[in-house]
């Protein structure tokens, strides 16, 4: 327990001293891996921790991006930027778990898959969002001697988000909701059976990853300046899920190290050679066929790390 | 305008039609695999460029719309044996998310070989013109395409409500380890389904080169609206499969001419307020 706490706090360190000794693309780079880091952990909280497959997770990334699109340029102050976007992707959530959690597996992935590509659909038709082109020169927040268009003080900002929202996902999956949710995961009749309430849980746990997929997408918006339609198209769900299990499901850490995996991957190998698909959808399947715990779980096996 | 409307339903019916012959794989390897194939858009599209292949080699799109499937059903069949069958004890949903795999892996491939830009495929001679009826003209190849795929959906019944193998298959989707208690070797079927369903991926893609082209994304395109297809019908079902596609079908091409804002929303609208509904689709076995 210490010496997670204190691994965590020096990785930590190590994240927030990097823009000293790096240039502006690995910082950049470095800055995406975190941005996409937040979205597969609340990804991972859904599958990993709850046993919900969801292909639409991206409907609340993007609806985070979009209204902090919207409110930034309104009023580019902490609200539009870290409350509002969160709080309409978790409403959003709240109505798209409604009716999504009333069917499991394949049935849930659909559905999901549905309501994301809704989204995609109208973003993509409506001209006041900017239709397919999406919406440009969206602001970074303003504070009051803070200059957030700084490379460096954007990447502290950003580190202290990561570093919040994986303090909370810490915490609620190590709860007593958590563990509730890890018994639905193995078993979900026998939850039912001790009278948990299994489809509230479902539910709450579908809003606090939504609101956190949100989060993500305001900041993906604000390092970005920009929101397009995709960010609501099935495939960024895809990815989020490509780093779940490239980075080992129900670990948390493991997301992390699965955003760093893939936006490595994509960035290093799209240098030397146009085929990075072809090398992510191999790595990708050789996990899920001979490492399903992800990276963490090879670690596991190999250095004996403990759970 | 009466013309008019039944030129859309034409072209309706011919985009329900190219729907069922992709959707109708999907829905037959569900059925005995119990996986969501996630890369059945790439099998429509590798369909699409080997057909590409074949055409500008031999000049014959009869000779494409024979071999491309059978290569797209080879392929099948080596993923499924090499890849699926090792994962059949784990939890279902691997599978799905080793076939999601699969896209990134196959697109990239498509790319290498045949480049990234869009690709138009020629209708065959004998279809290349238009053709007028009741007024409204529409090109020959479509009502090509409605003729092929409703001949299809009959031979497709044929063959697995008439014949021993369809026997076996109904058998295996209906419960497989039964089927195999009872001397049938259900790996092999497992393996031959799944490559008939990606043949049937492959030989949609073909028939869809004339009218929509051939490029690298277009197996995640069109991946979405044969899900909607196979859940609007009941996942396994033959005949959901080919309702589902007719009422997808109208649905969008209707959607386009009256709804132009709303048109690519509809088909969502449609499978969501019926898994709502009737959450096993409208022909699918009532769920546990």
């Amino acid at each position: 327990m210490i010496s997670r706490l204190l691994a965590f706090v020096l990785v930590a360190v190590a994240l927030a001293l990097f823009p000293l000794g790096a240039g502006s693309y690995p910082v950049k780079l470095l800055q995406e891996i975190l941005i996409w880091g937040i979205f597969a952990m609340s990804l991972d909280l859904l599958m990993g921790y709850a046993g919900m497959v969801s292909f639409g997770h991206s409907a609340f990334f993007g609806i985070g991006g979009y209204v902090a699109a919207l409110a930034l340029a309104k009023n580019p102050g902490l609200v539009s930027a870290l409350v509002l976007p969160p709080l309409a992707a978790g409403l959003a959530a709240l109505v798209i778990g409604f009716f999504s959690i009333r069917v499991s597996g394949v049935y849930f992935i659909m559905l999901t898959l549905a309501f994301s590509q809704m989204f995609y659909a109208y973003t993509f038709q409506v001209s006041w969002l900017g239709a397919e082109d999406g919406i440009v020169g969206i602001p970074r927040p303003a504070l009051p001697g803070v200059d957030l268009t700084n490379l460096r003080t954007f990447h502290g900002y950003l580190l202290t988000l990561v570093v919040a929202v994986a303090l909370i996902l810490w915490r609620v999956v190590r709860s007593p909701f958590g563990h509730v949710l890890r018994g639905i995961h193995e078993n979900e009749a026998r939850m039912e059976a001790l009278g948990y309430a299994v489809d509230r849980y479902k539910l709450l746990a579908f809003v606090i990853a939504g609101v956190i997929a949100g989060a993500a997408g305001s900041l993906y918006a604000q390092f970005n300046g920009s929101i397009t339609p995709d960010a609501f198209f099935w495939t960024t769900s895809g990815e989020a899920l490509l780093m779940v299990i490239i980075g080992g499901t129900g670990t948390l850490g493991g997301a992390l190290l699965g955003a760093a995996a893939f936006i490595l991957l994509q960035s290093l190998v799209s240098t030397y050679t146009e085929r990075w698909m072809l090398i992510l959808g191999t790595t990708f399947i050789l996990f899920v066929l001979f490492a399903p715990g992800g990276i963490v779980g090879v670690l596991r096996g190999r250095i004996g790390l403990r759970a | 305008m009466p013309a008019d409307l039944f030129g859309q339903a034409l072209n309706g019916l011919a985009y329900g039609v190219l729907l069922f012959l992709l959707s109708v794989g999907l829905t037959l390897i569900f059925g005995m695999l119990d996986v969501v194939n996630l890369a059945h858009g790439s099998f429509y599209m590798l369909g699409a460029y080997a057909g590409l292949s074949v055409i500008a080699g031999t000049g014959s799109f009869w000779l494409a719309l024979l071999v491309a499937p059978l290569a797209v059903g080879l392929i099948g069949a080596l993923v499924e044996r090499s890849c699926l069958r090792p994962l059949y004890r784990r939890p279902p949903l691997d599978q799905v998310l080793l076939t999601f795999g699969f896209i990134y892996l196959f697109e990239d491939l498509v790319k290498w070989l045949w480049g990234g830009r869009i690709r138009s495929i020629p209708p065959p001679d004998l279809f290349a013109g238009s053709t007028t009826i009741f007024g409204a003209t529409i090109p020959s190849y479509r009502l090509f395409v409605i003729a092929f795929g409703l001949a299809m959906a009959v031979l497709l019944w044929l063959l697995i409500e008439r014949t021993r193998l369809g026997a076996i298959i109904r058998a295996g989707v209906f419960d497989a380890e039964m089927t195999a208690g009872l001397g049938i070797n259900i790996h092999r079927v497992f393996t031959a389904v799944f490559a008939f369903g990606a043949a049937l991926g492959g030989l949609s893609g073909v028939i869809a080169g004339p009218i929509q082209s051939a490029y690298p994304s277009m197996g995640v395109a069109i991946l979405i609206p044969a899900l909607i297809v196979v859940v609007v019908g009941g996942l396994g079902s033959l005949k959901g499969s080919l309702i589902g596609s007719l009422i997808i079908g109208q649905a969008e091409t209707f959607g386009k001419v009256w709804l132009p804002d709303a048109a690519m929303l509809i088909i969502y609208v449609v499978m969501a307020a019926i898994m709502l509904i009737r959450p096993q689709g409208l022909f699918g076995r009532p769920l546990k």
